[in-house]
Formats: C-alpha cells, sequence, structure tokens
C-alpha cells in the first residue's frame, strides 16, 4: 500500500503515459523540439515505515486495526470513562504491556531498515557530469545521470549498460541479493555507442517501471553528428538492476532509467500476502462464542439488576445511599452504563495476553525448526529456515502435498547416461577401460550394435556442444585451455539449468570439449585436439512453454546451421517423420526408465533464408509492443523442417529417502500428487520409483494420447473418460469415508492418476462452460480416491491453479507445496503452507517459502514430527486459555447473583490483572514450547499418528465444549463450595469472621492452583523447565499474595487485602476447603485420563479391540476429550 | 503413585566451540546440538493408568472419609444458639422499636429465651443480618483507608469515594463513607436468669472480636502520640448516622476512635447478604462450671438498628468455637462425600480394570 502511494507519489503526472523517455547525461536531443527535463523521483530508498515523528500516531494506529487490540481499547476507554468496577489499571496495564513490547519490536525493526536504507542512499557513487567524474551520494543520482560501477560494486539504480571494459561490450553479474541466483549473468552493451560517453546524444525510451525482474522493454535513439539516428532495441539482457552486483569486469558506464522506489528492486520489495492458519480462524470462532457468552452475561446481569431494584429498598436502602449525581443521571444512560459496567467486568474471559502468548508460542516455537541438527544438510551447511512462523501448527494439519518433481523428488545432480545418434545406442561406462569407451580410436560401446556414421557421431557432439547457454566459469585471471586431462577439474561450467552441463559434460566424454564464447564466437576442442570456432549469430532461448531451445551457428566455412534440442514433444512434430520412428523408440524407453530425454535436430540454413530469420528476429526484438508474442511467432517460423540427428539420456538421481518419504506422508493420510513439467512417461517412472505408484496401483491416465479417440473429439472422449474413471474409483469403492482411511486398507484398490497440462487446460476450460463445474468436481472427486496423482507437462501457472483448485474444494483441505525451483513459486505461494527446498535451481522458491528445508527427506521430520508437536501444543494452548479464563469469571459472574448486581468485583484488582499476566501465563507457555505428548521417535516411526490430529481435530467444536463444560463446572465448584462455606463466615478458631475478600482470595487460591494442575495433568513431557514453571508459579503466586497483602501500600486508597491470604491461611477450614475443591474439581479429569488408554498404545489398540470391549466403548465416548 | 518412565535421553555431550582450535575460525551455521535445541531435554513422563490411580483413588476415599466424619462431628458438637430479634411479629416485645425509628430516643427491649445444653468454654456472641448488602459495590467502595489508617490529609480531606458521606455541613466527615456511617448500632446486653428468677448480668468481653492486623496495622487514630482524640477530631463531623462522634465509641483509650474493634469488625465488608458478625465474647469461668449453664437467659437490646425498610432480619447468636471454626456442617459432608465418591470410583474401576484390563494388558504384550 505504501509502495502503491509512493509509486503515485514519484511517478507524478507521467502515470497515464506508457512510456518514458530519458536523456543519457541531460543532454537535450535534436529532434525534440524542447527539452523537458521531466520529473523523476530520486534514487532515494525508502524501504522504512516510519520517521521519528510519525512513529507513535502511525504504528499505534496500525496496532488498534487489530481486531483484538481495538477491543481492549474500547473496554479501557469505557473504564476510564464509565465509573466501572475495576480500575482502568487492570485491562490498562496489560494492554499498554502488549502495545509497548510490540511498538518496541516494529521500532527495532524499523531503526534497522532505516540503518540499511541510510547505508544505500549514503553509499558513495561516481557520476560522470559534464566530462568529470564527480563523487556523490548514491541518493542523489537523477534519472539520466551516467554512473561508473567499478568491480564487485552493486549497482545504485537501474541502469542501461553504454560502455564496459571488456572488449566484447559485455559484463558479468550475480543476481545473488535478488533472486539468488549465484551464477554469472551476461548482460550486453548496447550497440553503436561511441566510445566517448561524452559526446554521446541519445534518447531511451522504456516502459514504466514495473516489477518483473526479467522483463524490460526499451529503445535507444543514438543521434550522431550528421546521420540518421540510430534507434536500438533494448532489452533485459542491456538492463543492470538495482542490487545486482558486477563480477569479472573492471569498470562499467551506464545511464540510471529508473531510481529509487521505481527500480525493479523496490518495486519487488514487498512482503508476502498473510497467510493465516487454521488455527488462527478457530481462535476467532472461539472468540466470537466468548464474546457472545460475555454479552449475555452482562445483559442478564443487567436485565436482574433492574428486576431486583424494582423491588421497595433494594435499590437505595437507608445505609447505602446513592451520590446527588447518580441520581441525577437518566435512568437509560443508567442501564446502558451498567451494561458496559458489567462489560469491563467480565472482559477477562476474552485476555489480551493469550494473544501475546500465542506470538510468543510461534515466534518462539519456530526456532527449535531452525535449530533442529536433523535439518542440517552438511553440503550446503545450511539447515532449516523459517520465513514466517505463523504456520507452524499448518504443519501439522495438511491434507494435500504438492510436490515438485525435478529438484524436490529427484536430486537435479544431472549425469549423462546414454545417447542415441541416428537410431543406434551409445553407453557410455566410467568404470570400464578405455577400449570400451567412447574413445576417438575406438568405435561405439555396444559392439553387438552398428554404429551410426562418423558424420552423425560428429555432427551430434557438436550438436551438444553448441547448442546451449553454458558459460565457462574463469579460474583467474588465465584460462587454462591447454590441459589435456583433467579438464572438468580446471573448467567450471554455468548454467541455467543442471541439463547442459550434464549434457555439454556428456559431450566432453566423447571427446569434444566446449572451451567457452569470446566475443560471440564458441570455441570447441573436437576429437582431434583441434580447435574449432563457431560464430554464435542467435539463440533462441529456452522457455517452458515451447519446450525448447535452438543456437544458429556459423561454421568458419560460412556454413549456417541451426541447432535445436528440445522435448520429444516439441521436436517430432518439426522433423522429418520418417526420422522419428527409429529414435522415438529409445527416447521411449529411455523415458520408463526414469531418464530425462531431450532430441537433437538440426537443420543447414541457406544465405536467403538465414537472412530472413535474422531480420525477423531482430525486427521481433525491436518490438515494444507484443515483443514476446513476436519473437515467439518467429521462433516457430525459424524451427521448422529440421532433421533429427539423435537423443539423449540425462539421469536425475531420485532425492535421498525420497521414497521413505512419500511412505511415510501417504502414511500420515495425505495425499501425494506430483506436479512437474516434465513428460509423462519419465515422471510416471520417478513415482514409481518413489513408490507412490506401486506394482498394484491401477493407473488412470487421462492425457493427450488417451483422449485421442477416431469416433469422439476430444471433449467428448474427456466427458466419457471422467465418468469411466469416476464409476471405478468413486461409486465402485468400498464405501470408506474419503480422506479417513487409505493405505492401510490393502484389501481396496489403489488407483493413481494421471493428467498432463493440456488435458487439464481443457477440463479447466471446456468448450462448453457448462460443463466447467462438472468437470472438476468429478475430476476432484477421483483424484481424492486415489493414492496419488501425477500431473506432468504443467506450466507453472498450472500447478498454481491446481493448488488452488484443490484448496477451494469442498472442506476446503490444507496443502502444502514444496518446490525448489522459480517454477515452483507461484504453486508455493498458492498452497496454505509453501515449503522451498535449498536446492540447485536457485534460490526462488526458497524466498518465497514459509520454510525452506534443504532436503526432501526433512520434510517427514517437519510434518510429522515439528508439524504434529506444534498443532497439539498451540491448540492445547488455545483451548486452554479460553478454558482457564472462563472458569475466572464465572465465579465473579455468579457472585453478582449474591451482591445484588452491582458489579461488585470478587477478586481484587491486583488479582484480576496478575491472572493471566503472571500466575497462569508461563506453565502454558513453557507447555506449549516443550510439550511432547508423544515423543519424537514414535513420532517418526508410527505416522499413521498424524492422523489423529487431522482435520483440525483438537479445535473443532465438540473438544471445544469438552473444556467449555469443565470450565463451567470447575467455576461453579469454585463459586459455590465457597458460598457453602460462607454460610457460617466464622471460620477462624478465634470465632473471628471472614468477609467478601477473604471469599474472593480463597476462590482465587482454589483456582490459580486448579488450573495450574489442571495443566500439570495435560503435561506429558516434564523438563525441568515444567517443573520450574509450573511450581514456581504456584510459589510465586503464594509468594506474591503475603507480599501484596503483607505491606499497607502507600499510594493505595484502599488496603483491601491487607493480611487477607494470611488471615484465610490461618484458618484450617479454608485449607480443607481449598483442598477438597482443587481435588473435586480436577477429579473428572483425572478420571478420564484413567479411562483412555496411554496415548503410546492407544493408536494400535483401536483396531484390535473388539468392539463388544466395554473399555473401548467407555473410551469412545470419551474420545472428544483425548485432548 | 504415577508410573512413570524417566526418559533421559542421552546428550551426547558435544557441543560446538569446544571442537578446539579451528572453531573460531570456521563460522558454521550448523544448529547446536545442545539438549534444549534438539527438543531433547531430559523428561519425566507419567503416564496415569488405571493400575496406577487405583490406589490413590482408594487412599483419597481412606483419608477423605475419617477427615469428613472428624469435621462432622466437630461441627455437631458446636453449640449454637440463634435468635431473631427484629421485632417484625406482633408479640415480638421488640415489636414497638421495630416499628417507630426515631434517632433521639432510644428503644429497649427485652427477649427471654433458654438454652437446653450448657456452652463450655469461651462462647462467642454474633449478631447476624440478613438481606443486607454489605458486598455492595457502591457501599464496598464507600471508604476512606488512609483516613482510617490515621493520614492526617485524608481526614481533612476524605477520598471521593465516600460520597455522598464525605462531608457534612462542610466538615469532613469522620470516619467517612457509607460502611461507617451504616456502623451496627445495637447494643446487646446478656442476663442469665438464675432458678430463683435473679437476673445477673453476664460479662462481655470486647477484646479480641476483630483481626489483631487490623486492629494494631490497618487501622489507627490520626494525631499519632496524642491521646487526646477529641482534639484530634475537632474539626471533623460524626457520620450523620451516627449518635455520638468516633472518639466517643468507648471510654477505653485503646478501643476508641478507628481502633474501636466493633467498628473495626464492621469496616471489614461481608462476603454475602446474609452474615454474622462477631460482637463480644463470653470468656469461660475459671472454674468448672459451663460458661453457660442450662437455664433461663434474657437478652436486652437497645434497638437502634433499623432494617425494616429493607426487610432485613437481625439475629443474636451464641456459639462456641471449635478449631474449623463456627457451626458448619458443610465442610464434613463435603469430604465425607469426596471420600466416598472416590471410594467408589476406586471399586468400579477396579472391577473395570480387573475384568477387562488383563486382556488389554495381554494385547500390550502381544503387539
Amino acid at each position: 500500500m505504501l509502495r502503491r502511494r509512493l509509486n503515485r507519489l514519484c511517478g507524478g503526472d507521467e502515470e497515464r503515459v506508457d512510456s518514458r523517455t530519458i536523456y543519457v547525461g541531460h543532454r537535450p536531443c535534436p529532434d525534440t523540439e524542447a527539452f523537458i527535463p521531466s520529473k523523476f523521483c530520486d534514487n532515494r530508498i525508502v524501504s522504512s515505515k516510519y520517521t521519528v515523528w510519525n512513529f507513535l500516531p502511525k504504528n499505534l494506529f496500525e496496532q488498534f486495526r487489530r481486531i483484538a487490540n481495538f477491543y481492549f481499547l474500547i473496554i479501557f476507554l469505557v473504564q476510564v470513562i464509565v465509573d466501572t468496577p475495576t480500575s482502568p489499571v487492570t485491562s490498562g496495564l496489560p494492554l499498554f504491556f502488549v502495545i509497548t513490547v510490540t511498538a518496541i519490536k516494529q521500532g527495532y525493526e524499523d531503526w534497522l531498515r532505516h540503518k540499511a536504507d541510510k547505508e544505500v542512499n549514503k553509499y558513495p557513487v561516481t557520476v560522470l557530469e559534464d566530462g568529470r567524474s564527480v563523487k556523490k551520494e548514491s541518493e542523489k543520482i537523477k534519472v539520466g545521470d551516467v554512473v561508473e560501477v567499478v568491480e564487485d560494486e552493486t549497482f545504485p539504480c537501474d541502469l542501461i549498460l553504454l560502455q564496459s571494459s571488456r572488449e566484447d561490450g559485455t559484463c558479468f553479474v550475480t543476481t545473488a541479493s535478488l533472486d539468488g541466483e549465484s551464477n554469472h549473468k551476461t548482460h550486453y552493451t548496447v550497440p553503436d555507442i561511441e566510445k566517448d560517453l561524452q559526446t554521446l546524444t541519445s534518447a531511451i525510451e522504456c516502459e514504466q517501471p514495473q516489477p518483473d525482474l526479467y522483463k524490460f522493454v526499451g529503445r535507444m535513439h543514438i543521434y550522431k553528428l550528421e546521420q540518421e539516428p540510430v534507434v536500438r532495441s533494448l532489452g533485459p539482457e542491456n538492463l543492470l538492476l538495482k542490487g545486482a552486483t558486477l563480477k569479472n569486469t573492471k569498470k562499467i558506464y551506464g545511464v540510471s532509467v529508473y531510481t529509487g522506489m521505481e527500480t525493479k528492486m523496490a518495486l519487488n520489495y514487498q512482503g508476502k500476502s498473510q497467510k493465516r492458519s487454521a488455527v488462527e480462524k478457530s481462535i476467532n470462532a472461539f472468540l466470537l462464542v466468548y464474546l457472545s457468552i460475555l454479552i449475555s452475561k452482562a445483559v442478564v446481569c443487567t436485565t436482574l439488576k433492574y428486576v431486583w431494584q424494582s423491588k421497595e429498598g433494594q435499590d437505595e436502602p437507608w445505609y447505602n445511599q446513592k451520590t446527588q449525581k447518580e441520581k441525577d443521571t437518566n435512568m437509560y444512560l443508567k442501564m446502558f452504563t451498567d451494561f458496559l459496567s458489567f462489560m469491563v467486568l467480565f472482559n477477562f474471559i476474552i485476555p489480551v495476553s493469550m494473544y501475546v502468548t500465542v506470538e510468543m508460542q510461534k515466534f518462539l516455537g519456530s526456532f527449535f525448526i531452525t535449530w533442529d541438527k536433523d535439518f542440517f544438510d552438511p553440503e550446503i551447511q545450511e539447515g532449516a529456515l523459517v520465513n514466517t512462523s505463523d504456520l507452524n501448527e499448518e504443519l501439522g494439519q495438511v491434507e494435500y502435498v504438492f510436490t515438485d518433481k525435478t529438484g524436490t523428488l529427484t536430486q537435479n545432480n544431472m549425469e549423462f547416461i546414454e545417447c542415441c545418434i541416428d537410431g543406434f545406442q551409445y553407453r557410455y561406462r566410467d568404470t570400464q577401460s578405455e577400449v570400451d569407451g567412447f574413445t576417438v580410436t575406438d568405435g561405439p560401446v555396444n559392439k553387438l550394435q552398428q554404429k551410426a556414421g562418423w558424420e552423425k557421431e560428429e555432427l551430434f557432439l557438436r550438436a551438444l556442444c553448441l547448442c546451449h547457454t553454458v558459460q565457462v566459469k574463469e579460474a583467474g585471471s588465465e584460462v587454462l585451455v591447454d590441459q589435456v586431462d583433467g579438464i572438468d577439474g580446471l573448467l567450471g561450467f554455468i548454467a541455467s539449468s543442471p541439463d547442459e552441463i550434464a549434457l555439454v559434460k556428456g559431450a566432453m566424454k566423447y571427446g569434444f570439449t566446449f572451451l567457452g564464447l569470446e566475443s560471440k564466437s564458441m570455441k570447441i576442442k573436437n576429437r582431434q585436439n583441434d580447435i574449432e570456432e563457431y560464430k554464435l549469430l542467435h539463440v533462441l532461448n529456452f522457455d517452458p512453454v515451447r519446450r525448447r531451445m535452438s543456437v544458429i551457428v556459423q561454421t568458419k566455412s560460412g556454413e549456417t546451421l541451426l541447432f535445436c534440442k528440445g522435448a520429444d514433444s516439441s521436436i517430432f512434430p518439426r522433423v522429418r517423420p520418417e526420422e522419428v520412428d527409429r529414435i522415438r523408440m529409445h527416447v521411449e524407453r529411455n523415458a520408463t526408465e526414469g531418464y530425462r530425454t531431450l532430441c537433437v535436430a538440426y537443420k543447414q540454413l541457406s544465405a536467403e533464408e538465414y537472412a530472413m530469420a535474422d531480420t525477423g528476429l531482430r525486427e521481433a526484438r525491436l518490438a515494444l509492443q507484443d515483443r514476446e508474442e513476436k519473437l515467439m511467432a518467429m521462433y516457430n517460423q525459424v524451427e521448422m523442417g529440421m532433421s533429427l540427428i539423435g537423443a539423449t539420456a540425462v539421469e536425475d538421481r531420485l532425492q535421498e529417502e525420497a521414497a521413505e518419504t512419500m511412505e511415510a506422508l501417504q502414511g500420515a493420510g495425505m495425499k501425494v500428487w506430483v506436479l512437474t513439467g516434465d513428460k509423462m512417461e519419465t515422471a510416471k517412472s520417478t513415482c514409481y520409483a518413489c513408490r507412490l505408484f506401486q506394482r498394484g496401483t491401477e493407473l488412470l491416465e487421462l492425457t493427450v494420447r488417451t483422449l485421442e479417440d477416431e469416433k469422439l473429439n476430444r471433449d467428448q472422449k474427456l466427458h466419457e473418460l471422467l465418468q469411466e474413471y469416476h464409476n471405478k474409483a468413486v461409486k465402485d469403492a468400498p464405501p470408506v469415508k474419503a480422506g479417513v482411511t487409505r493405505s492401510w486398507s490393502t484389501a481396496n484398490q489403489d488407483y493413481g492418476f494421471i493428467i498432463d497440462g493440456a488435458t487439464l487446460s481443457l477440463l479447466m476450460n471446456p468448450p462448453h462452460d457448462a460443463d466447467a463445474s462438472q468437470y472438476k468436481s468429478l475430476f476432484l472427486q477421483i483424484c481424492q480416491n486415489c493414492t496419488a496423482v501425477l500431473c506432468c507437462r504443467m506450466a507453472p501457472l498450472q500447478k498454481a491453479q491446481i493448488v488452488k483448485m484443490v484448496k477451494n474444494s469442498q472442506g476446503s483441505p490444507i496443502t502444502l507445496s514444496i518446490g525448489d525451483g522459480a517454477n515452483d513459486v507461484s504453486m508455493i505461494l498458492e498452497a496454505h503452507v509453501g515449503i522451498g527446498i535449498k536446492g540447485k535451481e536457485g534460490r526462488q522458491a526458497v524466498r518465497n517459502s514459509d520454510y525452506a528445508i534443504p532436503k526432501l527427506k526433512h520434510l517427514k521430520k517437519l510434518l510429522l514430527a515439528h508439524g504434529h508437536l506444534y498443532y497439539v501444543r498451540i491448540a492445547h494452548l488455545v483451548q486452554y486459555f479460553f478454558y482457564k479464563n472462563l472458569c475466572f469469571i464465572l465465579p465473579q459472574f455468579l457472585y453478582q447473583f449474591f451482591c445484588g448486581y452491582s458489579q461488585q468485583p470478587l477478586y481484587d484488582a491486583a488479582y484480576l490483572t496478575m491472572y493471566n499476566i503472571c500466575f497462569t501465563s508461563m506453565p502454558i507457555l513453557a507447555y506449549s514450547l516443550l510439550e511432547q505428548h508423544i515423543s519424537i521417535e514414535i513420532l517418526l516411526h508410527n505416522a499413521a499418528l498424524y492422523r489423529e490430529i487431522a482435520n483440525n481435530a483438537m479445535l473443532r467444536w465438540r473438544p471445544f465444549l469438552y473444556w467449555t463444560v469443565l470450565g463451567i463446572f470447575q467455576g461453579l465448584m469454585f463459586f459455590f463450595g465457597v458460598r457453602f462455606l460462607f454460610s457460617n463466615p466464622a471460620l477462624q478458631d478465634n470465632g473471628q469472621v471472614f468477609g467478601n475478600w477473604s471469599y474472593g482470595t480463597i476462590v482465587f487460591t482454589v483456582l490459580v492452583f486448579t488450573v495450574t494442575l489442571k495443566l500439570a495433568l495435560d503435561t506429558r513431557h516434564w523438563t525441568w523447565i515444567n517443573h520450574f514453571v509450573i511450581w514456581g508459579s504456584l510459589a510465586f503466586y503464594v509468594f506474591f499474595s503475603f507480599f501484596w497483602g503483607g505491606i499497607i501500600w502507600p499510594f493505595l486508597k484502599q488496603q483491601r487485602l491487607y493480611f487477607v491470604f494470611a488471615n484465610v491461611l490461618s484458618s484450617v477450614s479454608a485449607w480443607l476447603v481449598i483442598i477438597i475443591l482443587i481435588l473435586l474439581s480436577l477429579l473428572p479429569e483425572i478420571l478420564l485420563v484413567v479411562l483412555r488408554k496411554p496415548r503410546g498404545h492407544h493408536s494400535q489398540q483401536l483396531s484390535e479391540d473388539s468392539s463388544t470391549d466395554t473399555n473401548r466403548w467407555l473410551r469412545s465416548l470419551l474420545s472428544p476429550t483425548r485432548i | 503413585i504415577m508410573a512413570s518412565s524417566y526418559g533421559a535421553k542421552e546428550e551426547d555431550g558435544h557441543h560446538p566451540g569446544s571442537a578446539g582450535l579451528g572453531g573460531a575460525a570456521i563460522r558454521t551455521k550448523k544448529p547446536d546440538n545442545t539438549a534444549f535445541k534438539q527438543q531433547r531435554l531430559p523428561a519425566w513422563q507419567p503416564i496415569l493408568t488405571a493400575g496406577t490411580v487405583l490406589p490413590a483413588f482408594f487412599i483419597i476415599g481412606l483419608i477423605f472419609i475419617p477427615i469428613g466424619i472428624g469435621l462432622y462431628v466437630t461441627s455437631n458438637n458446636i453449640k449454637e444458639f440463634e435468635l431473631d430479634y427484629t421485632g417484625t411479629d406482633m408479640s415480638s416485645p421488640c415489636f414497638n422499636c421495630s416499628q417507630s425509628w426515631n434517632s433521639t430516643n432510644t428503644c429497649k427491649c427485652e427477649l427471654f429465651f433458654s438454652l437446653d445444653q450448657p456452652f463450655e468454654s469461651n462462647v462467642f456472641m454474633y449478631y447476624g443480618l440478613s438481606n443486607f448488602y454489605q458486598n455492595h459495590r457502591r457501599y464496598v467502595k464507600s471508604r476512606d483507608d488512609s483516613q482510617l489508617n490515621g493520614d492526617e490529609r485524608s481526614l481533612k480531606e476524605p477520598s471521593k469515594e465516600c460520597e455522598p458521606y464525605r462531608t457534612n455541613e462542610n466538615k469532613p466527615i469522620a470516619p467517612c463513607g457509607a460502611i461507617a456511617n451504616s456502623m451496627f448500632n445495637d447494643t446487646l446486653d446478656l442476663f442469665y436468669i438464675d432458678p430463683n428468677g435473679k437476673k445477673r448480668p453476664i460479662s462481655l468481653t470486647k477484646k479480641g472480636i476483630a483481626w489483631w492486623t487490623d486492629k494494631h496495622v490497618k487501622f489507627r487514630n490520626p494525631g499519632g502520640s496524642n491521646s487526646n482524640l477529641t482534639t484530634v477530631f475537632k474539626d471533623t463531623a460524626k457520620p450523620v448516622n451516627w449518635h455520638k462522634p468516633v472518639y466517643e465509641l468507648d471510654v477505653d483509650i485503646e478501643n476508641n476512635g478507628f481502633i474501636n474493634e466493633d467498628f473495626i469488625v464492621w469496616m471489614r465488608t461481608a462476603a454475602l447478604p446474609t452474615f454474622r458478625k462477631l460482637y463480644r465474647i463470653i470468656q469461660k469461668n475459671n472454674d468448672m462450671t459451663p460458661t453457660l449453664p442450662r437455664g433461663n437467659y434474657s437478652l436486652a437490646v437497645t434497638y437502634n438498628y433499623p432494617v425494616r425498610s429493607f426487610e432485613g432480619r437481625k439475629r443474636m447468636i451464641l456459639s462456641t468455637i471449635s478449631w474449623m471454626g463456627g457451626k458448619n456442617p458443610f465442610l464434613g459432608i463435603a469430604y465425607i462425600t469426596v471420600g466416598s465418591i472416590c471410594f467408589f470410583l476406586g471399586v468400579v474401576l477396579l472391577f473395570i480394570h480387573h475384568k477387562y484390563g488383563n486382556r488389554n494388558n495381554s494385547s500390550d504384550i502381544a503387539s
């Protein structure tokens, strides 16, 4: 919101304009009639929210926007304004505490941001001004300034690269701080720029700032003396982003185009949308219940008060006259203030401290994830990362797991396994001797098979060496090229995808080594150790829609060649059909073995063809509008009529313990869906390898292939198949409740469902709109009855679409997405819980995730142990808080019936204030951090335990009702137990009597002990901390009571509790009543604990006990109370 | 009582930093392997089962039932006599007094009663009021504790909480507030009528009826050591309903002014609208005769305190006291009940446990 406002501020009147014009070095250009310096915002980064002046009002405003805080503020104000039973301090102090702590925390965070901003804004930069280099503070850079950046410096704003110290007009950049990718990226200068930047006159036209890091469209008009102005297109490859770092390049000059808050970095700086957990929603629901209890209590009391008062002599007996002011007050106003007073008296039922405790629990609790050494991966030297602590408990509620395949289920550690050239298989074996290897002197490995022609082999290997975007990592200043062996030890490759490296390395094994790209010429060393040079003319980039990439190169001899590699489905239609058949067999076999296959094709371009392609591509690149579409069309046009030379197979190994993890997740009742961009066969084999599909699993396939039917069109066939599968999986399946039982019921037929992207989009947007919802529900129902679902050929957005569909389906199940790459970001953001894997495909997934773990195998512990425990802890925390405040306030409510509905508090103000803050807060906090009702080992070992807490089991209405009934029961006990005792208030052995404060103190003592001991009964895991806080709280209560009653407090008007506690304790009767009331209140609880089985055996026994067993009957009767 | 397994998990004692030389140089993000951070703190994991809690039920039963019986017997042995002298009945001697309340005239009435049993040991005399809301909020807060604690400033300038009993005729009221203003001011005198019809007054002690701490710390007369209370309270007004000012409550300087015990007792507001307050103590005789022997008595009431307007009742209560206080069968009954319930539950649980528990146990072992 802030950013948008800033945008409006900075953008000013430009908003209507689609593009902005920047004059390099603020020099006016010839063909612009008047040089109007446009107003852009300065280069100051403001990430801080507050200033010293507006901190207080703004922070308070933001804090009181939270509904709970606002409620407490209202209560406080009522207490201040209206004559209420409790002093404003009782609710003001906790609120003040909460607000102050939050304000300090936010203030500190903002101070850090201020500091960081200052560091960035005051960073010295060099700006070229009138031929001189001027040192400036970064924040003073204006749009149009020419900025100098030296190696290892970060760019102070978004720059268009004008000049680089490297000869080829490139520079290298890492964007680690932007998207986490640490590889070097090459950026290019704009061609045709004069060497002397002082004389450069040019104007840049580019789009208005937008946050996409990888998109930039612009045009540069370069004016040269007595020449037609030259127009050059600008793309993301010319744009240096603020925040990126210059590498491997001594220095560059660039003109700033976006500054300050308009840089892409600043536009991307935005907190993710808040995800709310199911627990929070439950809390809010319970809150409403308690609010209505509160209001109805107040209404009942107000009504009864006026009924009572209507009786003669009750309202104002002679001994208790009203003040003149009270007498004068309007009756209805008095009723209203009475109502408010009752509200205030009972407001402790919704405690401020619950929010504090929940927040603290979440914040502190999340440390256990970061601290867990089981999540530490020695390879990357990192442990788990918690980006949000709001969702800890959601980890224990997951019903659907959406996982990416590559890099998540598999290692993304590619290894070249084999290739197929012209239909002949070549397999390289590491371990075997040179003779068997694919070497210069020897033939192909497989001697039984014929080998392809020599030329075909070389062509294929050249294609592998040329058709990629791999860079060679420069080892220091010298490039050691002439090393014969151990090249890959010295030469590191950098690429956006590990497949490419695997292919380049694969080619190297067969004798073709890629040496690097220098000023548009690619060098490769062939088998004869000769160096071949190719001029790189065009790169037709890879994208997931086309699923292929191409390069156009020119050989020394002047031939122009196009090499293309890509997925079989995207290559096969573009090559001659007769070539396909020979290779298809290999590709399919490789795919079923779980390898990733790519097909390689080439095409020779004639001079005319190339000229056409060249102009077409250039034109498309220059386009300001619809550049993407135009490029795409051009690519498709160029990549036609190729001839297939071969295919490669790259193995992507499964992650460690991938299968075990998947099995555990399924055992825990989660449904695992694999969403991948990979092809069906590969994905299917991965699923088999992960044991998501098993031998007995019947696969229901809904793909383009199964939709092909001679008689029916695709839409009809889709309908037919959906119906058929639905019958099979849903209707004929034994009537088990969906989602409750599954994988342990081995008797049932397991189904696996496979769908591909194309079919999915058909399903989501069928030709007839009317079918959409029907298809969707059929699809969902089928999926819900399947063990595992595989969605292959998915575009990133489709992944998110699926997650969204499941998320919004009936019962709104909790979804979890796990992935490692940029293509998973959308589904990570979409799911309730997003997990990033610190894999090899950059850090985007990690940045956007809620939790990040180094390996897939860690998911098991994260969900089964941490998630389960967090859920149980927080659920117990929430229920306990409501319970303890119910039995805290109920006696106070009941007391109104005995004090003429006069809002007389039962407890002293100190007790009212301290109850939630001091006496009962620490034990539950310790419990909610340390409790392990089942030990972690058992949780990990027995995945089925996860089902016990499925569907928010501990925060549903039944357990809530149980806790509420318990609270009411105990509240009644406390009050009436003491009430009967006080039928004769002479309770001391010297005949002296107790008053109302003794009454309240006895009730309060029973209350504090009972709720604390109730928690002690619930604690299954007594560490020394639990002992300390539980017994410590009780001791503190006793100590405090003595202390509070031990002194005549100098600044207090009332000394109500003076020696009350000590006197109470001097009475044997008081002791006896305290003991028996505590015991009686806890008796039902103890009884329930006894009647149910100890937890460890519980799950095993459930299935073993016969239904006639009384014990089981008892337990099932008590089952909601297991909480 | 609880079957417990001490699940102390071994900590392998490896701490980062203890690695030695290289420790400082390499800043690894490896999490500390401490028991706390790994959630492996040694813990006691109590498991409550039928087998372990059963004895507890029996023990509770066995302890509580005797205590309950003891309490019940004790309570029953306490002798208590109540006499309502409100005078609502036409027949009551105090009827006339209750009808007309006139602050100037003192109205006296005398009631006769007889005790069937002798009261041994110290006998405590209470007055009881019914339907008197001493715990009404407006009433409870209508006092100024610093004034009562002898604070000179509060004496001159009583707290606002005392309204409308704060000032009278521009003088601050001492003691201010509704509680003090409505202090119980009936005088009760007790006479023993010996068999030959002669009325013999029974000496009533008024010392020791208030809490020691109240009398000696919480309540203090202003003026410090100045024993002349008349001068101390010079510029103050008496509470409107009082007959005499606060410094004339008693002739005894130790029981006058704010530290008058009757006043202190009244100032401790009762918890419930029906309450009793200690009025006097009848010390036991030195000889072996009972404090109050069987026979006829008369209660002479100086009837000042009106209760008819709010339908209140006034009682005089004579009671002996045990270690548990006054007569109250509730505790005894409660203990007997809870003890019996525990015992009964113990039996039921034992039955269930015996009948079904064995099978479960065997299946536990099997599984």
